[in-house]
């Protein structure tokens, strides 16, 4: 009885299963271990942003990244190759394995013998809120990497304070957006 | 200023490496995909927090456990430290700012790189936003510093 009711408990918190959201989380952890043994940098994703933007403009909140734009080029180019992988692989059906899950969401079409995914949330929404991160990211001194993942790691009360502040913001608004109806 | 890459030449190898498992991460977890993250904000699939705080402890053991093996890096020669940022009035305003865009839009920077990589070519509304929004803080922010406000490093 208490075996079923845990079950179901599970099921609904995460009516997808665990076990790719598990094995996700601890590859994300290991490439930011792997640069982290080699180089002693804990990298996050969102001073590419600014770092990049030091090719184009010599103001100075871009230029003090000049010594590791070529650096963080690298590791975005490593970040969406490495996700091509998985579209390559798992999401294309080449591989599969009972610890992966197929989408649920978006639409995933075929393009010459590859599946690619598509988001369904409309283009106003990732503009808008992209803007808001692209701001809110660097003037908070980082992402949920930086924050979520380096800094929490790092046992930082700084990243305590921000990932703190950003999820609940982030599930206020969600909520908030889900119950005006825009969807999706 | 040197570029911090020409310290070794398996220096750029090793991020790229370290980029490609992040990356291959976020696509099997399905955080690559705004809808998930969505779901996870409004209650409908908590899997997003096995993905950060597993990612997180992982990074954690590495950070706390390396130290007491070696205290330098091999490819830069850097000291190992943990990844710490100065708690100050911006860290809640910019994550505020920031809640509100993940909340709007279910994306974040690295997940939004990796959305590229499954095909959602979309995604590159997102990405152009964010590089407008870095923009601006840049440009208000280097204004502010002329001004007399010192530089804080972030990422």
């Amino acid at each position: 009885m208490i075996t079923t009711l845990h079950v179901a408990m599970v099921a609904e918190l995460f009516p997808t299963g665990i076990s790719h959201y598990a094995i996700g989380g601890l590859l994300v952890g290991l490439g930011v271990a792997v640069i982290y043994l080699g180089t002693a940098i804990p990298a996050g994703a969102s001073t590419f942003l600014e770092s990049t933007l030091s090719y184009v403009s010599d103001r100075s909140r871009f230029q003090q990244y000049r010594a590791s734009r070529d650096w963080r080029v690298v590791f975005t180019l490593g970040i969406v190759a490495g996700a091509a992988v998985y579209a390559l692989t798992f999401q294309s059906g080449f591989v599969s394995s009972s610890l992966h899950q197929p989408a649920t969401t978006g639409e995933l079409r075929e393009v010459g013998g590859l599946t690619i995914w598509l988001t369904e949330v409309q283009p106003w929404r990732l503009f808008l809120g992209g803007i808001l991160v692209g701001i809110g990211t660097r003037l908070g001194k980082g992402c949920t990497s930086g924050h979520g993942v380096c800094g929490v790691g790092s046992a930082s009360s700084a990243s305590f304070v921000g990932v703190a502040t950003f999820l609940l913001v982030a599930i206020g608004v969600a909520q908030l957006v889900q119950a005006v109806g825009v969807n999706p | 200023m040197t570029a911090e890459h020409e310290q070794h030449p398996l220096f750029l190898p090793l991020v790229f490496v370290g980029g490609l498992i992040f990356g291959f991460g976020l696509g099997f977890s399905h955080m690559a995909q705004p809808e998930i993250v969505l779901n996870f904000l409004q209650f409908e699939d908590f899997g997003l927090l096995f993905v950060m705080f597993g990612a997180a402890v992982v990074t954690g053991i590495t950070v706390f456990g390396i130290k007491r093996v070696r205290s330098e890096a091999p490819l830069t020669g850097a000291v190992y430290t943990r990844r710490l940022k100065q708690l100050d009035r911006n860290v809640i305003l910019g994550g505020g700012i920031f809640g509100v865009g993940w909340g709007l839009s279910g994306i974040c920077p690295g997940a939004a790189y990796a959305s590229l990589g499954i095909g959602n070519v979309v995604i590159l509304y997102g990405i152009a936003g964010m590089f407008v929004g870095a923009y601006l803080q840049g440009y208000w922010r280097s204004a502010g510093e002329e001004s007399g406000t010192s530089p804080t490093a972030a990422d």
